[in-house]
């Protein structure tokens, strides 16, 4: 019972490290993960609709000519337009996006995650917060990709070898 | 079916369904042990804080191999952007609660085995026993407890250090942008991998502090049978997480 | 002490401990077939035996730690074997037992250790506990050893321990398990005085359970020599001593034959010797 004081501080210093480790791969790491305001730098909100936006997930990064700039806060879909409605926030030091810049959903690498890209428009006013980007384009879905190239050899094939039993994709 | 494989599988039987036993048990004593905090802070430090110095190590280096290996490989398919990301779900899923669980085994429930071995080999069980003091609430269900505790904190950290691990490589070292490995992996982790791993290393850390207070509890009273309970306890835990782990992640499929 | 020692112990009315007609056996083993011990109030009673005749295993019956096979073990009046867990326990606190190396708790010091049954079963404020504790370890003599841990103390000293963390619940019952083996002469009669004033000056029921013959002779009040799972002899140490069973005598004096066999069964000694190897 010598030792009691510094055995229990020493135990409080570890549940503390290792819940700490354990808040921050919960709540911190996963972009869906419960979020603790500190973290989230504080941006202007701003819109933009797009007709598909693929595999794109609420915190992947928005950017522009590849830098990070802000990101995707929340993703629903509008039933008035029929479309994809994406919130995005920018951090307040890039307030001086032109107005009618253009957003498209880009992939990173082959194999990377999906994120918006913004290309500049050339308008004097600026995107500020409740902005709406009207310029959108979907994302490039691969597997749509991938179907369409099949679909033409497939075509291909089938001329050549008549009715060779080759399924007719969908696309 | 030979006979001695009939008598081992027999064996084997009868082990597990002690095991078994003792767990039901062990639950039982577990509610009025949490009486004692005392005695669960104790043991959560000699588990846990005690093991915190060789895990921090182990993931550092667990997560600095990664981070060279994952960026070999990803390499070669020009993604090496998705580095963070498959670092990030080998420590979250598999190598963080694994590893942690055969470390956790070989430091401290070979020590819980030999310490509760040698209290059963010096007449300390029976004797709390004979002062009507049940020595499963005592003794047995604040090491499980702790350990219990322990492995999930433990794991956390050895994620957490794996991570920094392999971001210390690929971008320190092989430059890998240091903004886009974090918000890949951001981007790329799911509240659910996170989940599955804490999951993963609770069911780890009762299993293991389990086998390791059960063999301790039941091992034969002698200096070799305490012996012997160790090694049980290292064989025991490490075929059991392993095992586990798999039901797990295919149950989480 | 010369009245009731030679009536028949059995059924008497002050026995606290009483065991009748039990059959234990391990693995089909038979340690004891029809065993009769009383321990009566105030007495301490010594039970004999060579080693490896149960001496141990009596004492796990009568502190219900096992279930005889058939016959009847009552501590304080009551049916052990039918006794559940709360009630086995209350029985328990009752009873103070000394084991053979002391089984302290190695990860607490002198102090705690006798304070522990005090701390687990009641709810006493601390300066109480600690005159408590510091009473019985001054009848020990280790008043001053109150902080060491148990791993620096000799094996007569963690006796001793042992023995104040036995009585500190003041108990009515006191049960030793060789409390004379392995400890040097000072000690020994260090230890032998104690149980003897543990009896006198507290009315403590004793039991010893040794077979160390001359040393548990010098202070039982009723002496029972088991042999073969069984009472062999009873009687007052006196009456033992002057015994011409040849087990007794044999016991008694050490000899190395007699009815208890020195040697492992094993074949003709001489054919074995001349017998080819294979």
């Amino acid at each position: 019972m010598r030792a009691n004081r510094s055995l229990e501080i020493g135990t409080g210093l570890f549940v503390l490290l290792g819940l700490a480790a354990l808040l921050f791969l919960s709540m911190q790491l996963p972009a869906n993960g419960l979020k603790f305001g500190f973290t989230k730098t504080a941006g202007y909100p701003v819109t933009a609709q797009f007709d598909n936006i693929g595999s794109l997930k609420v915190g992947a990064p928005v950017r522009m000519a590849g830098v990070r700039i802000g990101a995707v806060t929340r993703i629903d879909f509008d039933t008035n337009t029929e479309r994809a409605k994406v919130w995005l926030s920018i951090n307040p030091r890039f307030n001086q996006i032109p107005m009618d810049s253009s957003a498209s959903i880009d992939t990173e690498g082959l194999l990377g995650g999906q994120y918006i890209s913004i290309s500049p428009g050339g308008m004097p006013t600026y995107l500020k917060a409740g902005s709406q980007i009207i310029q959108t384009q979907s994302a490039l879905v691969l597997e749509n990709l991938i179907n369409k190239f099949f679909a033409t050899t497939a075509n291909k094939s089938a001329s050549q070898s008549s009715g060779g039993g080759t399924k007719e994709p969908q696309k | 079916m030979s006979a001695a494989s009939k008598a081992g599988v027999t064996e084997l039987l009868r082990k597990t369904g002690l095991t078994g036993l003792f767990f039901v048990r062990l639950l039982g004593a577990c509610i009025p042990a949490l009486a004692r905090p005392k005695l669960i802070i104790a043991q959560i430090y000699n588990a846990g804080a005690r093991s915190l110095i060789i895990i921090m190590l182990s993931g550092l280096f667990t997560g600095m191999v990664l981070g060279l290996q994952g960026y070999d490989l990803l390499n070669r398919f020009g993604a090496t952007e998705a580095l963070g990301t498959a670092a990030a779900m080998a420590l979250l899923k598999e190598l963080g609660p694994v590893l942690t669980a055969l470390l956790f085994a070989g430091r401290a429930g070979t020590a819980l085995t030999s310490e509760i071995g040698l209290m059963r080999a010096t007449d300390q069980l029976t004797a709390m026993e004979v002062m009507a003091v049940d020595p499963m609430r005592y003794v047995a269900a604040p090491r499980f407890l702790g350990g219990l505790i322990a492995v999930p904190l433990l794991t956390a950290v050895f994620n957490l250090i794996g991570l920094y691990g392999a971001q210390l490589i690929g971008v320190q070292l092989l430059g890998v942008d240091h903004g886009t490995f974090w918000s890949q992996t951001q981007s790329a982790v799911a509240l659910k991998d996170v989940t599955e791993g804490i999951v993963k290393s609770i069911v780890f850390g009762a299993v293991v502090s389990l086998i390791a207070v059960n063999e301790g509890y039941h091992a034969e009273p002698t200096a070799e049978g305490v012996g012997l309970a160790t090694t049980r306890t290292v064989v025991a835990s490490s075929v059991m997480t392993l095992l586990l782990d798999y039901i797990l992640t295919a149950a989480f499929m | 002490m010369t009245d009731s020692q030679t009536a028949t112990p059995q059924g008497a009315s002050d026995a606290v401990i009483d065991v009748r007609d039990v059959h234990y056996a391990i693995d089909g083993r038979p340690i004891f077939s029809g065993l009769d011990i009383v321990a009566r109030r105030g007495l301490i009673t010594a039970v004999m035996g060579p080693s490896g005749t149960g001496k141990t295993t009596l004492l796990r019956l009568i502190t219900g730690q096992i279930d005889a096979d058939s016959g009847l073990v009552s501590v304080f009046g009551r049916d052990v074997g039918t006794l559940r867990r709360p009630q086995l326990y209350a029985m328990r606190q009752r009873m103070g037992m000394l084991f053979q190396n002391g089984a302290l708790l190695t990860d607490i010091d002198v102090f705690e250790n006798v304070a522990f049954p005090v701390r687990e079963h009641t709810d006493l404020p601390e300066p109480l506990i600690r005159k408590l504790v510091l009473t019985k370890l001054e009848a020990v003599g280790l008043r001053g050893a109150a902080h060491l841990m148990p791993g620096e103390l000799s094996g007569g000293m963690a006796r001793r321990v042992a023995l104040a963390r036995a009585i500190v619940m003041d108990p009515e019952v006191l049960i030793y398990d060789e409390p004379f083996v392995g400890l040097d002469p000072i000690s020994l009669g260090v230890i032998l005085r104690l149980v003897k004033q543990m009896n006198d000056a507290l009315k403590i029921t004793s039991v010893v359970v040794s077979h160390d013959v001359q040393e548990i002779s010098s202070i039982a009040d009723y002496s029972y020599l088991l042999s073969e799972g069984r009472v062999v002899a009873s009687g007052t140490p006196a009456e033992l001593a002057r015994s011409d069973s040849p087990t007794v005598r044999q016991f008694m004096t050490g000899g190395a034959e007699g009815p208890v066999r020195f040697h492992y069964p094993a074949a003709d000694y001489a054919a074995e010797l001349m017998e080819s190897p294979r």
